[in-house]
């Protein structure tokens, strides 16, 4: 049996940060106007090729529109299985737009439409018979703020198996168990797992979230800012984390925060006023970017 | 850029072509003291070099600090990098003005010969590659670079041809063998200068470009 996609999406209705986040035009004046090269350009730089046949995210030409506002335009961007991607980009560049596709968070949105193909697995995402909660079994996410679920620790890792039908009390201790061991929070909580979820730090909420999203056995984890709401160290741990996830899971993070992109990923994408600007191996695309406007942000010149 | 960042970049800039500066000085001075055969002139050349390694762990400092307090990426991780080789590269031209200076104290009390000429031509031809390399840097000219990779066969060149000359004035005079092996040295100094002078053009080439030309001279050329 399904899970019930209220479960991903109950704890982002709540706040209103959604609504306002992806395309705010208001805080890209803040950041400064980049020049891009050639606006016009309809293929962006693409480092290292991906073989399409080891991608599990393709997208092809995929636009967003927010009513007619244009949320990401054109993005031809295929993502490697068992790896981690990184997306940077100055606000309101599309990059939140973009990884909420990925899995329809942004369908909660009145009036959005998508054009062009995305698809996660072979799945079209955006085709009609599409399965939503499926789709988002398959492809996990991780929000900026830690949502645990207001209940115990077992429950909230324990909720998304119960709802796929697992009923046996072995079973689910057994997944448990092993979620909070590979998010790397278990020997920290073993010993209370009745202790409510809200009474944990920060930075273990944020990885009972993970634990939580690794519980229905996803393809596909992707993570929104997972640590602008956590202290250095707490940030470190969900680093690791990703690196000890690295190769079982694919995981496309947003960060605004570069180090972090060029710590974490494989491969690291340029998104900049809703376009794909350059997509390459992280490590070349930090030592010598092949686009303008790459090394305008990174280096942290605006034109 | 970060402000605090290009204060500080801006500020490395200005150290690196100073010490370029001095380091130039260096060696017109050392090989001044061979064309005078002005023995105290010599003796300045090796008495300043502590100064030069002074300024080189200086700069060094300044890059690990950029390096750990700004963390910088793409052209400004590039170019401090390459300060940081040039740096290197500088003060082992220091090193080599040093020696020929040594090489001016032996010779400054023998009689002259006509090859010092040759000597003056070739000092000429590696300070011109020294100093264009560091323009290259300044104004990311990667043209000028390739440049100073291109003439560095030449100095090769004359280090040879001194080599022939030496060789017959020993015969010529065998008296005048010693001032002759001292006067090859100083030659032998003057390539290794060239090629470290080579060495800075092929780092701002990496710098502007971002590929590393190195060991690969023939696809250049």
């Amino acid at each position: 049996m399904p899970m019930d996609s209220d479960m991903i999406c109950k704890p982002e209705r709540k706040g209103s940060k959604m609504e306002s986040s992806p395309i705010s035009n208001s805080s890209a004046s803040k950041t400064g106007k980049i020049k891009l090269d050639n606006p016009v350009s309809r293929t962006p730089v693409q480092g290292t090729p991906i073989n399409p046949e080891s991608a599990v995210i393709k997208a092809e030409r995929f636009t967003f529109y927010y009513g007619s506002k244009m949320g990401v335009e054109d993005i031809t961007m295929n993502i490697e299985t068992g790896s981690v991607t990184a997306i940077i980009g100055p606000s309101g560049c599309g990059k939140s737009t973009f990884l909420r596709s990925i899995n329809r968070m942004n369908d909660l949105i009145p009036q959005t439409r998508a054009k062009g193909l995305l698809s996660v697995g072979g799945q079209d995402v955006y085709d009609k018979s599409t399965n939503l909660v499926n789709l988002r079994q398959q492809v996990g996410m991780v929000f900026q703020r830690p949502n645990p679920f207001a209940k115990s620790i077992y429950d909230n890792i324990t909720y998304g198996p119960k709802l796929q039908g697992v009923r046996s009390r072995a079973k689910l201790d057994a997944v448990v168990e092993k979620c909070l061991k590979d998010a790397a929070l278990w020997d920290e909580v073993k010993d209370d797992l009745q202790k409510s979820a809200l009474a944990l730090s920060g930075g273990q909420q944020q990885r009972l979230c993970i634990a939580r999203t690794l519980a229905t056995k996803p393809r596909v984890i992707l993570m929104d800012e997972p640590c602008s709401a956590l202290d250095p160290l707490a940030t470190s741990r969900i680093e690791d984390l990703i690196e000890e996830l690295k190769g079982t899971y694919t995981i496309v993070i947003v960060t605004h925060n570069m180090q972090q992109a060029a710590r974490v990923s494989n491969r690291t994408a340029f998104f900049c006023m809703g376009k794909l600007i350059e997509y390459g191996m992280t490590d070349r695309l930090f030592t010598n970017p092949q686009q303008k406007a790459t090394e305008d942000y990174i280096t942290g010149r605006f034109g | 850029m970060a402000l605090h960042m290009k204060n500080e970049i801006d500020k490395l800039k200005k150290k690196i072509l100073a010490f370029c500066a001095q380091v130039e000085e260096q060696l017109w001075q050392a090989v001044k003291a061979i064309k005078d055969r002005d023995h105290d002139l010599a003796r300045q050349v090796i008495d300043h070099d502590t100064m030069i390694d002074k300024e080189e762990v200086n700069i060094e400092e300044e890059c690990l600090k950029i390096l750990a307090l700004y963390q910088p990426v793409a052209i400004d991780l590039r170019f401090i990098v390459t300060v940081l080789k040039i740096n290197n590269d500088l003060e082992r031209i220091g090193d080599l003005a040093v020696n020929i200076a040594e090489r001016a104290v032996f010779l400054a009390d023998q009689p002259k010969f006509d090859i010092s000429t040759d000597l003056l031509d070739m000092a000429q031809d590696a300070h011109a590659m020294l100093k264009k390399s560091l323009d290259a840097l300044i104004n990311h000219d990667a043209k000028l670079a390739y440049q100073v990779c291109a003439s560095d066969d030449a100095v090769d060149q004359m280090n040879r041809q001194m080599y022939l000359k030496v060789q017959e004035a020993i015969l010529e005079n065998p008296k005048q063998i010693s001032a002759l092996i001292h006067l090859l040295s100083a030659s032998r100094h003057l390539e290794r200068i060239a090629d470290h002078a080579t060495n800075i053009a092929e780092d701002v080439i990496y710098m502007i470009e971002g590929q590393i030309i190195r060991h690969k001279v023939e696809e250049y050329k």
